[in-house]
């Protein structure tokens, strides 16, 4: 079991910063996220885009700021379960936490801060009637170990980029794929593109563009998906593996069911030290809701600041706590 | 009246509400469908970057082409139709009056 003095769900910049506040005041962090990367909604929607109103930066890309934050906390040695997803929270009989994640992986802390943004990143799902019967059963958003494929055959479906870097490197591995697209040329990355018409011109893969993904059929396990190209006329193809990649989008997710108070999709929080109605529960950045809440970065570092205050005095209560600059102590990790 | 025109939503029940949105306020259609209340998340804000505003254009008074930002968003929707735009690429003009629309969002 890990063991830490916050666990903090959500590894995005709010979370990120929170490990430096909270490491001021010597309380360590570990941080999960469903993500493989930590960064949040700024590596996963807008990682090369310019931000502006980040005081101190004119400007700066998205994915610049994250690496940076991860510079800034790197000396209080933050520790991270990434790729999984935080499922539930239990309260010990001694006030500790413990989180569990979608892989069984167990955090126990002494208290849990969300940092969990517009919620977990969820793949998108295309609209197929039998998509879920088979889900787990052939049906699979997300390539963990491409080595599962091998000389399996594989469907993969979308346009994007990772449909196209999955296509070439499982090209090698799956013993026949399938790259289903709905038009006739593809927009992500020129370079991908070109290589991936060219195994399909090398018959090495199959592709079947301006085609949708109509219906699935399998007994039990998936066997084989049924296309409709644009004149509706269907193509069944056989397979193991059907992977739809349409890109992740945010849902709430599992924080639903935790007891917490949530109005219009966001956790309610006081002011003084951003804790939800659960003790010991605390809630920063676009996941919680007060009044007059902003979803900005800058709002989310500021609540970082109060909350890490919060969380030490709830741990070490009757403890005096002055405000130290870090101009006069500088950082000191551990 | 100048400067403002009708665009149609049409329910999930077919019925079809006209709401009358402003042209010199550069706002776009996702602004202004959200401001009358429409549930789209709009998480990236209008960037076309997260498809929760992807609408199904089911009369089009001559809308602009789509940028190539706003299809490769486009591709990554499931639920696409022959006639599928983001509402926050468009930005009503006079020629416009009659659009209508149904929200899809991007699930
Ligand atoms: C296109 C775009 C442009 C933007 N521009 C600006 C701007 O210019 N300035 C500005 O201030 N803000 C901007 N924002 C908003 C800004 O990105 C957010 O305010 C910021 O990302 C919030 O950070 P966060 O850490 O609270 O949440 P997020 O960045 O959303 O990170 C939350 C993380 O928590 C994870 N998570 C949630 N639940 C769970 C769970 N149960 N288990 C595991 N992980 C979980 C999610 O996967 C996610 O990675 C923009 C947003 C977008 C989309
Ligand atoms: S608001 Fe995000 S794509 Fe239109």
């Amino acid at each position: 079991m890990i063991e830490t003095d916050i666990c903090i769900i959500g590894a995005g910049p709010v979370g990120l910063f929170a490990v430096f506040e909270a490491g001021l005041l010597k309380l360590r962090c570990h941080l999960v996220d469903v993500l493989p990367q930590v960064g949040g909604q700024l590596s996963e929607i807008y990682p090369k885009k310019p931000i502006y109103d980040i005081p101190g930066y004119p400007s700066v890309l998205a994915q610049e700021l994250v690496d940076n934050l991860m510079e800034q906390i790197a000396p209080f040695n933050p520790t991270f379960t990434l790729g999984e997803r935080a499922d539930a929270i239990e309260r010990q009989a001694d006030g500790s936490f413990i989180t569990t994640t979608s892989d069984g992986t167990k955090i126990q802390s002494k208290v849990i801060c969300i940092a969990g943004g517009l919620g977990c990143f969820e793949p998108r799902k295309p609209v197929i009637e039998n998509l879920e019967q088979f889900e787990g059963k052939g049906v699979s958003y997300m390539i963990k170990d491409p080595e599962v494929f091998r000389n399996k055959k594989v469907v993969l479906a979308g346009g994007g980029d990772s449909a196209l870097d999955w296509t070439l490197y499982l090209a090698d591995v799956a013993s026949e794929l399938s790259l289903v697209h709905r038009n006739s040329s593809f927009r992500g990355a020129p370079d991908s593109a070109e290589k991936v018409q060219a195994l399909a011109d090398q018959g090495k893969i199959n592709l079947i563009l301006n085609a949708n993904l109509n219906k699935l059929n399998g007994n039990g396990v998936l066997q084989q998906v049924s296309i409709l190209n644009k004149d509706k006329e269907e193509m069944l193809v056989d397979t193991d593996y059907l992977i739809p990649l349409f890109g992740l989008s945010p849902k709430l997710g599992p924080l639903e069911n935790w007891g917490l108070e949530i109005e219009n999709g966001a956790l309610v929080v006081n002011t003084k030290d951003f804790q939800t109605n659960l003790e010991g529960i605390y809630a920063i950045g676009d996941i919680n809701t007060y009044p007059g809440k902003l979803k900005l970065i800058l709002s989310g570092f500021h609540e970082a600041a109060l909350m890490s205050h919060g969380a030490y005095r709830y741990i070490n209560p009757g403890k005096v706590l002055n405000l130290k600059y870090t101009t006069v102590n500088g950082v000191q990790g551990f | 009246m100048e400067n403002v025109i009708t665009v149609l939503v049409e329910e999930p029940d077919g019925n079809q509400t006209p709401i009358e949105v402003p042209t010199d306020m550069n706002l776009s259609l996702m602004e202004v469908l959200k401001g009358s209340g429409y549930p789209i998340e709009a998480t990236c804000g209008g960037m076309a970057l997260c498809a929760t505003c992807h609408v199904e254009v089911l009369k089009d008074p001559g809308l602009d082409e789509a940028h190539d930002a706003e299809l490769e968003m486009l591709d990554m929707v499931p639920n696409l139709t022959d006639n599928s735009r983001l509402a926050c690429q468009i930005h009503p003009r006079n020629e416009f009056d009659g659009l209508t629309v149904r929200i899809l969002g991007d699930h």
